[in-house]
């Protein structure tokens, strides 16, 4: 049976996808109604409250916050440092850990289980316990040669920390390389090292990009951990003014500083997670 | 007699406890094709593994024109671009254009410099009309472009011999044609291929000896017509009725 295309006339139009107004409008209305009425419910029920007065003045007073927000801007463009040269620092030397631990050549044990070690002493220690340690201690030592400053040695500190689980996040992504790239690139000659340079690391990196972005804003904030150590951050100054006006207001900026910086990279992360995950169903598909 | 150009000899492999291959001896002669047949864990893909050490064999001598795989003469990559293998998941770097998946040994290996390793993947891929695709991505190909790409990865160092293992068995009927046609073409020209198929007409047509594996020992070797109209063991026969059960032949 043929089908007679002349009597069949054309295919009816694609359906229109573009945004239905009309559609949207109520389940629109509705969400925005409910969130004006509970968030509303929520802010009066805050600010009618007998202590809200003495709240705000002490939390939220706009002329304390206006006074310290130069010192507490200027501290927090420390953190942005800190974090951005830290982070280069834990993103490299995690590489070379998580390299180290998934070589498979059996002269490679001695360091393999020295990576192991690391992993376990960084991994299981407070960063906290580890930022007082070297930030106070080892500029104590008063070491030959080598910077006496408590931010490069807090800095060290976070950098021991936090490669110790970008180690290990890197390494989830070496393992979740297919057996059969491995196989392949065997095959056709190439050196152990030569395959996970050419062949596995590139497909791993790939794959822990969604999970780097969360340590990455995990970092942001704790760098404010060096603040303990007497680095004028932002936290830091924020406390300072703090302590010679008794106004709290200055945490608050900085609070809003952090959130100004942690908020975009928490919804970029979520994109790339979504973004990855779309791309392995399409590859399994 | 000449020597065979793969010669494998009372090999034994055992994974953990496990005797996977039990005293296989085999021999393809140069320009031969060899089609291992058998059901599944009988040990097809590990004697294939063994011939280009992908997998180390226990006990035997596996030789390639009558030197020891495991002979120093090999160097680290002699044996390699000598014994070119083809997988059946076809093994692509996904995060590399074609061109550069079938340059990447002959420039990283092989020292070809990168104009002329080019140069020779271009020429390979135009025998398998993939030439359009030097710069495409493997997960934009169809699988059986992905597996004619594979070949070509393969053959880029001009080996003696071609490994095929299953290499048809994961595309989609329509496409197993096209992968089957270069295969023929590598036979005419001469190459000497061990090829493990399920694909039993190609066997029967291709194949100048066919040996059925069940168990890790080779039950049964022989001309195709001899292995698919007369089989001697019952196991062979039994094997065969499953695949005509199956549809397969
Ligand atoms: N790396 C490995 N480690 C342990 N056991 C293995 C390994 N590779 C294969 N085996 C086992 O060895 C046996 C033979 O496997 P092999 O892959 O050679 O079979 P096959 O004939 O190719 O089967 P198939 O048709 O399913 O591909 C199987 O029982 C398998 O489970
Ligand atoms: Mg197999």
């Amino acid at each position: 049976m043929s089908v007679d295309k002349a009597r069949r006339g054309p295919p009816p139009p694609p359906p229109r996808r573009g945004f239905d107004w009309r559609a949207a409008a109520l389940p629109s209305a509705i969400s925005a109604i409910s969130v004006i009425v509970v968030f509303g419910a929520l802010g009066w029920a805050i600010t009618s409250a007998d202590e809200w007065p003495r709240i705000r003045l002490q939390f939220f007073n706009l002329d304390a916050m206006a006074a310290a927000f130069p010192r507490v801007l200027q501290g927090f463009w420390i953190n942005i440092q800190v974090w951005l040269t830290v982070l280069a620092a834990i993103l490299a030397w995690a590489l070379v850990l998580a390299v180290v631990r998934s070589l498979r050549a059996p002269w490679f044990a001695p360091f393999r289980l020295m990576v192991v070690l690391y992993i376990d002493i960084f991994r299981g220690v407070p960063v906290l316990l580890l930022v007082l340690l070297f930030g106070f201690g080892v500029p104590a030592l008063t070491l030959p040669g080598l910077p006496n400053s408590g931010l490069f040695w807090g800095g060290i500190a976070m950098v021991l920390s936090y490669s110790a689980y970008v180690a290990e996040i890197y390494r989830s992504g070496i393992d979740a390389v297919h057996e059969g790239q491995r196989a392949a690139a065997k095959s056709l000659g190439l050196s152990e090292w030569q395959t996970m340079i050419h062949a596995i690391l590139p497909q791993a990196l790939r794959n822990v990009v969604p999970a780097l972005m969360n340590i990455v804003v995990a970092l942001q904030k704790d760098v404010a951990l060096l603040s303990v150590i007497g680095v004028r951050d932002a936290v830091r100054e924020a406390q300072i003014y703090t302590a010679s006006t008794f106004n709290y207001s200055s945490l608050i900026v900085a609070a809003g500083l952090f959130l100004l910086a942690t908020i975009p990279m928490a919804r970029l992360a979520d994109w790339l997670t979504r973004r990855d995950r779309a791309r392995r169903l399409q590859l399994s598909a | 007699m000449t020597t065979p150009r793969i010669e494998i000899d009372e090999v034994t492999k055992y994974f953990g406890d496990k005797l996977v291959l039990d005293r296989v001896s085999l021999s393809v002669s140069p320009h031969e094709v060899v089609c291992l047949i058998g059901a599944s864990g009988s040990g097809k893909s590990t004697l294939l593994r063994c011939v280009n050490r992908l997998v180390e064999h226990d006990y035997g001598t596996i030789r390639l024109d009558g030197v020891p795989v495991d002979d120093p003469s090999f160097g680290k990559t002699g044996l390699q671009r000598r014994a070119g293998i083809v997988f059946q998941s076809y093994n692509l770097f996904p995060h590399m254009s074609v061109l550069d998946n079938i340059t990447l040994a002959p420039r990283k290996v092989h020292g070809v410099p990168r104009a002329e390793a080019e140069a020779r993947g271009r020429e390979v891929l135009a025998r398998f009309a993939m030439d359009r695709f030097a710069t495409a991505y493997p997960e934009q190909l169809s699988g059986g472009q992905q597996q004619r790409v594979a070949i070509a990865r393969a053959l880029m160092t001009k080996p003696d011999v071609l490994l095929l293992d299953e290499i048809t068995a994961a595309l989609d009927p329509e496409l197993v044609g096209e992968v089957l046609a270069i295969i023929r073409g590598l036979k005419d020209e001469g190459m000497t291929m061990m090829i493990v198929t399920h694909e039993m007409a190609f066997a029967r047509d291709c194949a100048d000896r066919v040996a059925f594996l069940d168990g890790g020992m080779i039950l049964e070797e022989g001309p195709p017509a001899q292995i698919f109209e007369s089989p001697q063991e019952d196991r062979t026969r039994a094997f065969l009725q499953r695949i005509i059960s199956a549809g397969r032949l």
